[in-house]
This record gives C-alpha cells, sequence and structure tokens, in this order.
C-alpha cells in the first residue's frame, strides 16, 4: 500500500500536464512517436474495454434468467435446480451479513492500527508493523479459508460459541443472533475471518490518509495541551473523514466479492436464518460452488444474474470509495 | 481536576484499545503461519515434487500442480504485465491531464478491487463458453486480467517519480519521446516497474476464484494449456475439502508451499524498492 502513498506524493510534487508534446503539436510528430502514443494509448483502452466487458457478458449472460423471474429475482429465496426456481435473495442476504460483521470487528481494529502506526508506535517499529501487516494482506483468500476450516472454527465451536450462548444468548433481541448448535462453520465465522482479511486494507488506507495531516495541525493541537486521544479524535479524523470513510467503503468491497475463505467456512445453505451460527451462503460462494455443476442454461444463467447483481453491489461502493478517497486527494492539494 | 483526570483516563483507554487492536491484527498473522508451517512442513517431501495427484488411498504428490501453476502465473504475467506496463506509459506520459487518462486511471482502481470471482465469470463467459471447453489459456487470461490494474497503477507511479527535468534533457539533446520513454524514463523506473510485475506475480500465484471455472483442473500431468488445466490452487480446494486425510495433508503441503512463495516475492518486491531508494 506504500505505493498508494508514493501516488499522493508524485501528484503533489508535479504539476499534471501532459510532458508528452501537446496536441498542438501533433501533426508535427514522427511516425514512431505517433506510434508509440497509439500503442499505449490502445493499451490503456484495453482496460477500459475490460471493465466494460464484464458489465456486457455479465448482463447477456444473465438475460434468460432475468427475463424468466424478472425482479422478483431479487426477492426470491427459492433456489431449486431441480423445478428449475432462482432467487437471489438467500446469497445476497449472506454477502450483506457476513460484510456488516467484518466491519463491525474490522473497523475498529484498522483504526487502533493505523493509529498505533502514525501516532504511537517509535520510528523503528513502525516499518516492521506496517509490513507484517502488509504481509496479512497478502496470504490468499484460499489459506484463510483453509486454515479458518480445520483450525479456527473448530477452536470457535469450542470455546467462543457456547460462552455467546450462554452469556449473549439470554439477552431480549441480541440473543437471537447467537442462537443455535455450535456447528463452527456458518455466517458469523464467516463475517470474522473476512474481517481479519480485509484489516489489512482498511488500516494500510487510513495510515495512508492519517499521514495526510500537516503537521502545523497535529502540532498545534499537542501545543495547546491536547492528549494523544484528543488529536486523533478531534483534529485527525475530522481532518481525514472522508479519506477514512473512503478506505472502509474500499474493505467493504472487498468483503462482498471474497470467495474462497467464505466458501469453505460458511456452510454453502440456501437457507435464511436470523442466527449468526446457522451455515449460510453468499453470492460469490454460490459462484464457486455451483457453477461447474449447473446443467441447465436457466441455472448458468442464474448463477450469471447472480454475478451481476455481486458486480453491481461492489462497483456502487467501490465507485463511491474512490469518489471519497479522490474528493480527498484534491482538497488536500488545494491546502499545498 | 476532575476533568483533566478524566481527559488522561480517556487518552489512556484509548491508546491501550488501539495497542490492543495492533496485537490483535498481528497475532492472527503469527497463529496462521503457525498452524500452517505446524501442519504443512511434515508433507514437504521429495515425492511432493515428482509424483503426480493421487486418487485417494494411493500414494503421490503435487508434481503437476506444481508445475501448472507455475506455467499459469508466467502465462498470466507474461500476457498482463507488458499490457500494464504501456498502459502505465500512457498514464504517465501522455494522459496526464487528459480526459482519456482520468477516466482510464478511475476504471483501473476499479478493476483493481473487483472480485477476483467476476473476472473468472468473465473470462468464462468471453472464451470457456466460445471455445467450449475449459483450457488452461482461459486461466491465465483471467490471470492476466488480475495482474493488468496492479502493474498498470505501479508503473504510473513509478513513472511519474522520475524528474520531468530528465525527460527535458533527453529531449533538448533531439531525442524523439519515443526514445526519451523508453531509454531514458524506463531506465530509470525498471526497480519501480519490476517491483509492481512481482506484485501482480504475488497476487495471482494463491489466486483460486478466478481459475475454478476458467483453466478447472487436472488429475494428471498436463503441459497443453488449451485443455483443462492442473493448478495448486484448484488442488488445494479439492483436497481439503474432502474427507479423505492423505488428501487433506497433500492440501497442507500445498498450502505451506504457496504462502511462503508468496511471502517470499513480497519480501523480494520490498526490498527491491528499498535498493532503489538507496541509489
Amino acid at each position: 500500500m506504500s505505493s498508494a502513498g508514493a501516488a499522493t506524493q508524485a501528484r503533489e510534487n508535479e504539476p499534471p500536464e501532459s510532458f508528452g508534446p501537446s496536441s498542438a503539436g501533433a501533426r508535427s510528430l514522427s511516425p514512431g512517436d505517433r506510434f508509440f502514443r497509439r500503442l499505449t494509448q490502445g493499451f490503456a483502452i484495453l482496460v477500459l474495454l475490460s471493465v466494460v466487458g464484464i458489465l456486457v457478458t455479465l448482463l447477456s449472460g444473465s438475460w434468460p434468467a432475468l427475463k424468466t423471474f424478472g425482479l422478483g429475482f431479487l426477492a426470491s429465496k427459492e433456489w431449486n435446480p431441480v423445478t428449475g426456481q432462482f432467487g437471489a435473495l438467500a446469497p445476497l442476504y449472506g454477502t450483506v451479513i457476513t460484510s456488516v460483521i467484518a466491519l463491525l470487528v474490522g473497523v475498529p481494529v484498522s483504526f487502533g492500527i493505523a493509529l498505533v502506526i502514525t501516532e504511537l508506535a517509535p520510528r523503528w517499529l513502525k516499518r516492521p508493523i506496517g509490513v507484517a501487516v502488509e504481509l496479512l494482506a497478502a496470504i490468499p483468500s484460499i489459506i484463510y479459508g483453509m486454515w479458518g476450516l480445520f483450525v479456527f472454527a473448530p477452536v470457535f465451536a469450542a470455546h467462543l460459541q457456547p460462552w455467546l450462548t450462554e452469556h449473549v444468548g439470554s439477552w431480549p433481541i441480541l440473543g437471537l443472533l447467537f442462537e443455535g448448535p455450535p456447528m463452527g462453520i456458518g455466517m458469523l465465522t464467516a463475517g470474522l475471518i473476512l474481517a481479519i482479511m480485509i484489516i489489512p486494507f482498511m488500516a494500510a488506507v487510513m495510515r495512508d490518509v492519517f499521514e495526510t495531516v500537516p503537521a502545523s495541525l497535529r502540532e498545534s493541537a499537542y501545543a495547546l495541551g491536547c492528549t494523544t486521544w484528543e488529536v486523533v479524535w478531534r483534529v485527525i479524523l475530522p481532518y481525514t473523514r472522508v479519506g477514512v470513510i473512503g478506505g472502509i467503503m474500499l474493505g467493504l468491497g472487498r468483503a462482498l466479492g471474497e470467495t474462497m475463505a467464505v466458501t469453505f467456512v460458511i456452510g454453502n445453505a440456501h437457507d435464511i436464518h436470523l442466527s449468526l451460527f446457522m451455515a449460510g451462503n453468499t453470492i460469490s460462494s454460490t459462484l464457486a460452488n455451483e457453477f461447474t455443476e449447473a446443467v441447465t442454461p436457466l441455472y448458468t444463467s442464474s448463477l450469471l444474474a447472480l454475478g451481476l447483481v455481486l458486480f453491481v453491489l461492489t462497483l456502487i461502493v467501490l465507485v463511491a470509495a474512490r469518489l471519497l478517497l479522490m474528493k480527498m486527494r484534491a482538497r488536500e492539494g488545494e491546502r499545498t | 481536576m476532575n476533568l483533566y483526570l478524566r481527559r488522561r483516563v480517556v487518552n489512556r483507554v484509548g491508546l491501550t484499545l488501539s495497542i490492543l487492536a495492533t496485537l490483535f491484527g498481528l497475532f492472527w498473522l503469527v497463529w496462521l503461519l503457525w498452524t500452517l508451517f505446524g501442519n504443512g512442513l511434515r508433507w514437504i517431501r521429495p515425492s511432493l515434487f515428482f509424483e503426480s495427484t493421487p486418487p485417494p488411498g494411493a500414494n503421490g504428490g503435487l508434481a503437476n500442480a506444481i508445475v501448472g501453476s507455475v506455467i499459469l502465473t508466467i502465462a498470466g504475467v507474461g500476457i498482463g504485465a507488458p499490457a500494464g506496463i504501456l498502459a502505465g506509459t500512457y498514464l504517465a506520459e501522455f494522459g496526464r491531464a487528459s480526459r482519456l487518462g482520468a477516466i482510464v486511471r478511475f476504471v483501473n482502481d476499479i478493476l483493481l478491487s473487483a472480485p477476483s470471482i467476476i473476472i473468472g465469470v468473465f473470462i468464462y463467459g468471453l472464451i470457456v463458453l466460445r471455445v467450449g471447453h475449459f483450457s488452461g489459456w482461459a486461466g491465465a487470461v483471467a490471470l492476466a486480467l488480475i495482474v493488468l490494474p496492479v502493474v498498470v497503477r505501479t508503473t504510473e507511479n513509478m513513472m511519474r517519480l522520475v524528474p520531468d527535468s530528465l525527460r527535458e534533457a533527453a529531449a533538448a539533446l533531439g531525442a524523439p519521446s519515443w526514445k526519451v520513454t523508453i531509454v531514458i524514463v524506463y531506465r530509470s523506473a525498471r526497480p519501480g516497474i519490476l517491483t509492481g510485475v512481482l506484485l501482480g506475480m504475488a497476487r495471482i500465484s494463491g489466486e483460486t476464484a478466478p481459475l475454478l471455472f476458467t483453466a478447472l483442473n487436472n488429475q494428471f500431468w498436463s503441459t497443453d494449456m488449451s485443455r483443462p488445466f492442473p493448478n495448486l490452487p484448484a488442488v488445494i480446494f479439492q483436497f481439503a475439502m474432502s474427507p479423505y486425510e492423505d488428501w487433506q495433508h497433500l492440501a497442507w503441503a500445498g498450502a505451506l508451499l504457496i504462502t511462503v512463495t508468496i511471502l517470499v516475492i513480497n519480501i523480494a518486491a520490498r526490498m527491491l524498492l528499498k535498493k532503489r531508494g538507496k541509489a
């Protein structure tokens, strides 16, 4: 994530003008220049086309399912390959619930980590902590899944789940969330593992935006007698709010689409239960489990429609995240 | 005095919680690596690298899957990295202020965080469905699409760090702009660009979701990229989810191999950048 930091720096130090020959002088370009320019431009457009291609492919592939089920596809929890009835509600529910759990756990932890790296840790410790967090981000999701299934789930079932049922299970409304047999796998496990996976991403963005706070602002607050916590809570956080929210949205985008880790531990059941201990399904885990088994065209098309729902969902979140982060950067440009 | 005390208590509590949060984050890394080595190291033996994936109950290794993954990764980087470097070059050299540049930059960031399983579904619709069967090439293209945005982004960032005075000096000596880019800018930004390629490679070495319905998997030794192709992540997925213990052991060994490879690539990429910083 240090590259993201480098990017902001690069953009601040240089005037954002084109270095290459300006368009006015384009006619005088040599053939070699024109060719090279067109070549790189072609590949830049390729990036654009691939995202458009994803959208078009998903739309055309899911058309048969959308035509058959209409908007009811989103509202039906039926998922029966035998009778050919498909609805997105159960996997959509699972996707949203696991992501919300991941955010509830992940956001405070990421905030704490970013705070420690930027404000608390001595200089020699900053880099090792940063690197360790980045390594956590580098571990592939299938490893998290396998570890979750074989190591985390048994520990979770033996210790944490009974404790939750015993202590929180009897509370009025909240208790309903922690009912049921302690199986280890289920929505809560999936959400917790997602949290571990998105913490590094959110922590890295938060660290980057915290570091954009001008030293003079921070030092003035300290000089006025603020405690470290007050500096963070009343000066740094208000200043970087937009960027922090952008980072959280980025984490949410990852949590929504994460596949392998969830597939291992969620239990793969097309059901909607209030209890977080029960097995469920997310859009991505449904795709991973069933895509190669889909035998009828309508089945495949329904899975593609699920993919479309997921892509549109992440697209909205990611676009919002990027716009917020861009706004943050633009504001920073005004001040320097 | 009461107010001061409260502020100090709040400060203490807040900072303690933050430190606990950091320990909480690092705790998972340690626990994960610990169990990975504990469960995987035992099953790393020579046969792992020389024998193909066995049916349950028989002896075997992961040779076909390892070689398949290496080939897929190289092919993915081979397709994705040059495309990414060229696109990044456009953003850094020609499209700094242009509308197209701004749009591509934005869309690239979206592609960077798009769910990898969606990329798999896309390539399934684009290639597998048209060709009629799963193939190694489809897997390689899916991986290339994941490498692409990583390389575009680092290439642009690194080329922008090259001072404009260097470009102007070369241009003043009469070099055409393509030569300035290739001979001057690429050369100064090379370690940074290479870091991006390595990071992209690390990212795809463990990717599973986009391979599930592109390359699929292959139980046997195969180097034919136009057929379903063996690869380590898919084998780990299949073996770990199976009820057979010997398969699960192989999955642990494979998981350890992948993780160590990725961590080594990551650390190498970091060292490369650090070296550049010193020079």
